[in-house]
This record gives C-alpha cells, structure tokens and sequence, in this order.
C-alpha cells in the first residue's frame, strides 16, 4: 500500500484563474515546488486540507525584462533557473550567490523564489539580497493586482501582508545604475545544506572614497529580514575608515534584534553581524 | 497526497531509497525531466506526464552507465543506501558540466549525503567516470 500524507489533497487547478479561485473560498492553501511544505507536512505540523498547486502555471514563470529596466521574477521561478540566468548573473550577482546555496541542487530544482518568500522564514536566502536590491513584490488575487516594496512585506515572524486569496505573483528588481559593489555572504554550521546562522547582503557606492549610498541587509539576526538603517546612516556620505567602519558596526546593533535558538546564540550572531558588515566595507583585507 | 517516493518504490522500483524523508540526504534522488529532484519532497501530481529516471534505468541491457562503472572501480560504495541517488546527481552534473573540477564535483553532490566513505573515492569515481565518458574531451 503506498502511504499518503493524510487527509492532504493538492488539487492541479484548469488554470490560474481557477488557482485563484480556490484560494478565494478561502479553504485552501498555495503549494510551489513543496521544498518547505512537503518536510512540515510530513511531519504533521500543517492543518489536513486543500492544497491548490502553483507549480503548472505559466503566468508565474519567466524572468523577463521590464520596459522601464530593471528585471521581473516569476514567483514559480526556481533557483536554478536565477544561477543559469545571464540577466542575474550580470546584474544582480546576490540573487545567483544566495540561490547558490539554498539546498543541494536537487532543492534548487524545485525551491522558487515566490516559496522562498512566502514561507516567511527570517533565515531564508534569497530576502537579504532582495531588501540590498530595493525589490517590489507583486501579489495577484481575484480582486487583481498590487505592488509593494519588498522591504515592508513582511511584519513580523512568519507573518506578511498577504491577504486571504492572495498569492505572490513576480517579484521586481529595479534597474541599476552602473558603480555599485555587491557583497553577499551567508554564515552556517556547513557550506552546504545549512540554515544560516547570519546572512548579510550589502550594495554600496562611492564617489571617490566617499559613500554616495549603501543598502545592508541581514538575515536571521531578527523576526523578519531586516534593513539595516542605522549602520547605513553611518556610512552614507563619509569615507570608510577605522572610525566610520567600527561607528557603523556599532549602529548595526540598533538595527538586529538577534536570539538564541537551535542554531546560535544571539552573542555570536551580533559578533559575525559586525565581522560580515567589516568584511563588506574593507574587501581588500580580505584574502 | 502521495510522495513520488512511496509511488516508486511500491512499482519495485526500490533502488530509490527513504533516508532523511525531508529534502536533506539526496538519497531519494532520481531526475524528474532531466532535473534532478528528491522524490520525498515531490508530491506524485507534480510527475504526472513527466519522464522519470531512476538507477533502475541508468544501465542498458549488460552496460552500466559510465558513472556506475566508475563508482565499482573505484570503490565509492559501501553501504549503498546514498549510491542511487548519489550516481544519479552525478550524472546530472555530469550533463550539465562535463568537464568539472573537483570543486564542482563536491558542489554538485553537495545534497548527498554519505556516512561511510568520506566521500574521497566517490568525488574520485565521478572524475574518473568523466574522463571515461566520450563528451569530457568535446
């Protein structure tokens, strides 16, 4: 007899219509590539019901260029098809690092980038690269369509501004201007099929050895992704020297709100929090 | 719902193993399309028209495929319980990078998980097993 996750039915919609449709009775949740859900299911800790599969719609597939610039991710887009994608190696180098290391290359088969967010997880790869980008996120629903910026979306641990019937549709990465430096880095037990500990994503540019701007991202170091402000603030039209670097790894510790948990400690993840930041700022003491 | 796993391995298709049943061990592994993917987590809906490889379909008649030969020879099996699913990742490495380095070797296997070998003469067997194969001078 083959076991079956009980009294779990995923139901393959006619069409996107018919998805949304479904979601709007309101008894029935989205499904992607199951790479977070099928583990929590299996294990009993998701409510019995409908499952209403994503993963054979069309209209959420596709990373396509936007008229205005910038680039626009299906949320079924899964994190191989980012690594192969030349349009993100290029331009958006955090979105292929973190798909690079989410899973094994089996998980990046199935994993998408809408999951990755949906499932609201504050160590997910792929949302500290997001916030570094300044993305929007598109949600689609019977009542349409509406944007928001990635940075707000989510409100707390595992909660988002998702509405009943909702789901994540694209994601939208705005064009960029040329003279940014990109840092990402993600700290786990391993190098490879690991929960991060602390994961950093950083854009800057200067103009001359001044910071014209900066965007931090961190994860796993808060009940959400977070926007690291504080430390930003330090940063932004100064130089990056022994003072303005340890000023700047000091205001990080307003912007984090790090616990103990299964995976570290708050101490160690404020310290590697500060050594990711240093590291950004100062590559050449790299090596 | 039923895990492509459970459909498998009740069709006697048993060389596909359950080891960690939550995405971690790639001893699930078999290619879904051409892509690999871990049948644990693959709801049987997602399959359906798909072509399916498992290790059972990886040899023709009296020929292993050049990736098991390489593995027998060199030793990169113990236990056998990752081999499927460590064989056929490697062979979808092997498609997608005929020619990788070592670096990309453990990369690619990064998802499979073995507890006896120390993964030395299985990293060894995937490089033997592409210098052995036709397209790594192409």
């Amino acid at each position: 007899m083959i076991p079956v996750l009980d009294g779990l039915d995923l139901h393959v919609p006619a069409g996107l219509d018919d998805a949304l449709r479904m979601l709007a009775s309101g008894d029935a949740r989205p499904f992607a590539g199951g790479t977070d859900l099928m583990v929590l299911l299996d294990a009993g800790r998701l409510p019995p019901g409908r499952y209403v599969s994503l993963w054979e719609l069309a209209e959420l597939r596709g990373i396509r260029e936007e008229p205005r610039g910038g680039v626009s991710i299906g949320a079924l887009v899964t994190f191989s098809e980012i690594r192969r994608s030349h349009a993100m190696a290029e331009r958006y180098p955090m979105l292929c690092a973190a798909a690079a290391q989410i899973g094994g290359v089996a998980t990046q088969n199935r994993a998408t980038i809408g999951g990755n967010i949906a499932n609201a997880s504050p160590a997910a790869d792929a949302p500290p690269a997001l916030v570094a980008y300044d993305a929007e996120i598109e949600l689609l629903s019977l009542d349409g369509v509406r944007r928001l910026p990635y940075a707000g979306f989510h409100t707390g641990y595992k909660q988002m501004q998702l509405a009943r019937g909702e789901i994540v549709s694209r994601v939208l990465l705005p064009a960029r201007d040329r003279g940014w430096r990109d840092g990402y880095h993600k700290v786990g037990t391993r190098r490879a099929q690991a929960i991060s500990k602390v994961c950093m994503a950083g854009s800057i540019r200067l103009d001359g050895d001044i910071v014209s701007d900066i965007r931090l991202a961190l994860g796993s170091v808060a009940p959400t992704v977070v926007r690291c402000r504080a430390a930003e603030a330090a940063l932004r039209g100064r130089s990056i020297t022994d003072e303005t670097v340890d000023g700047a790894a000091q205001a990080l510790l307003a912007d984090i709100a790090p616990i103990d948990d299964i995976r570290s400690t708050a101490a160690y993840r404020r310290s590697v929090a500060q050594n990711l930041l240093s590291a950004f700022l100062r590559p050449a003491d790299q090596k | 719902m039923a895990r492509l796993l459970d459909v498998l391995r009740a069709a006697g298709l048993t060389g596909t193993k359950e080891g960690c049943g939550e995405g971690e061990c790639g001893a699930c592994a078999v290619l879904l399309n051409g892509a690999l993917v871990n049948s644990c987590l693959t709801p049987l809906a997602h399959a359906a028209g798909a072509a399916i490889t498992t290790i059972e379909g990886l040899a023709s008649d009296e020929q292993l495929h050049a990736v098991q030969q390489a593995f027998l020879d060199c030793g990169g099996a113990q236990c056998g319980i990752c081999t499927p699913g460590m064989v056929l990742a490697a062979v979808s490495l092997l498609r997608r990078n005929p020619n990788p380095t070592e670096d990309a070797v453990r990369e690619g296997l990064a998802g499979n998980l073995c507890r006896c070998t120390g993964y030395g003469r299985i990293f060894a067997a995937v490089l033997e097993a592409c210098r052995r194969m036709p397209q790594a001078t192409a």
